[in-house]
């Protein structure tokens, strides 16, 4: 009876593990689901959250932009882009066209006499920006501090791009200073007429100049940081490389 | 038997009512303990009906039965191989077996 006793406990124990066993594996398996179930609410959740929060921000950023000083600086570049001539540009301003002589060089004569050189367009260049041009292209090249004016051979190269006559100057500027500034007593236009060299100017109330497309990179130049108050007026890193 | 099923309604009881979960690497490990439990479980039932059960081998038999099926399942994880298949598919087929002969011990009466 005893015995009988101790075996009816033992398998009371063994029922009671298995019993134990049974329903902690199906708590865990549904724990389980409904963790997966929670975690997808929850990130979807999380994700509209995130998408409220980042168009927010959007647009606060947009007003941003808008009120601070990126206004100011949009505006510095603008300036900039205009000084390095990397926008066309449009204005009042004259349109010079020259064409090599058609004149029969005399016997023993020097045929160079009778064609444009380089020496000639720098001259007519020089003496725009003397009368204040504010653009200038021959040919629809643009002319700025780096372009060179360089005979090569019959034709000429400005911004490393070969042209040739007729040449077609045109400048941006007073278009009536700039027509005297030609036609001066002595000036480049009478030297011209006098090889037969053809010359034409007409003033143009809207005179378009492309931009500058030879934007190469520097090579060697460096800014020296001057510790100096910048002026109130410019932004600083406004034009960084 | 009253003992039996009173151990079970305690045990299923603890068990939903104690705040212990299976931690997820041991799942596997656990279903199988689970598995070879229940087998032996019905391999005792089948026993006492055949007349032949013994409380030594079952307990026993209980005990290393758990043991050997967790072994067999860490041993498999160890090594890469899904083992715990093997061990469901062998127990089941037991649990399966031990079945079909209580039904037709309980038929005969």
């Amino acid at each position: 009876m005893i015995y009988k006793k101790h075996t009816q406990i033992l398998i009371a124990l063994v029922c009671l593990v298995i019993g134990f066993m049974v329903s902690t594996q199906i708590k865990t398996a549904e724990r389980q689901k409904s963790i997966n179930v929670q975690r997808v609410e929850d990130l979807s959740d999380r994700l509209q959250n995130a998408e409220k929060e980042n168009e927010r921000l959007n647009a606060e950023l947009k007003i941003a932009k808008e009120s601070s000083g990126d206004a100011l600086l949009t505006k510095e570049i603008s300036r900039l882009k205009l000084l390095s001539g990397e926008i066309s540009v449009e204005g009042p301003g004259i349109t010079f066209i020259i064409d090599d002589s058609k004149v029969t060089s005399k016997p023993g004569e020097n045929n160079n006499l009778y064609i444009i050189h380089d020496e000639d367009i720098l001259r007519v260049i020089n003496e725009l920006r003397a009368a204040g041009a504010e653009a200038i292209a021959i040919n629809g090249q643009r002319i700025m501090g780096t372009s060179e004016i360089r005979c090569a051979g019959p034709t000429v190269v400005v911004n490393n791009t070969r042209i040739a006559p007729p040449f077609n100057i045109t400048a941006i500027g007073n278009p009536q200073v700039l027509e005297s500034s030609l036609q001066l007593r002595g000036g480049v236009m009478e030297n011209f007429k006098f090889w037969g060299i053809k010359t034409e100017v007409s003033k143009s109330e809207n005179i378009k100049i492309p931009e500058f497309k030879q934007g190469r990179p520097f090579e060697f130049i460096k800014p020296i940081e001057e510790k100096t108050e910048a002026p109130k007026d410019s932004v600083q890193g406004g034009a960084k490389p | 038997m009253t003992y039996a099923i009173a151990g079970l309604i305690i045990g299923i009881l603890a068990g939903v009512y104690c705040p212990f979960y299976v931690p997820k690497e041991y799942s596997g490990i656990f279903s199988v303990a689970l598995m070879a439990a229940l087998d032996t479980g019905f391999g005792g039932i089948k026993a006492s009906l055949e007349g032949l059960f013994d409380i030594s081998i079952f307990v026993s038999g209980f005990t290393v039965n758990i043991l050997l099926a967790a072994f067999f399942c860490y041993a498999g994880i160890m090594l890469g191989i899904d083992f715990y298949l093997v061990v469901m598919l062998v127990f089941g087929m037991r649990i399966f077996q031990n079945l079909a002969i209580i039904r037709r011990l309980y038929l005969k009466k």
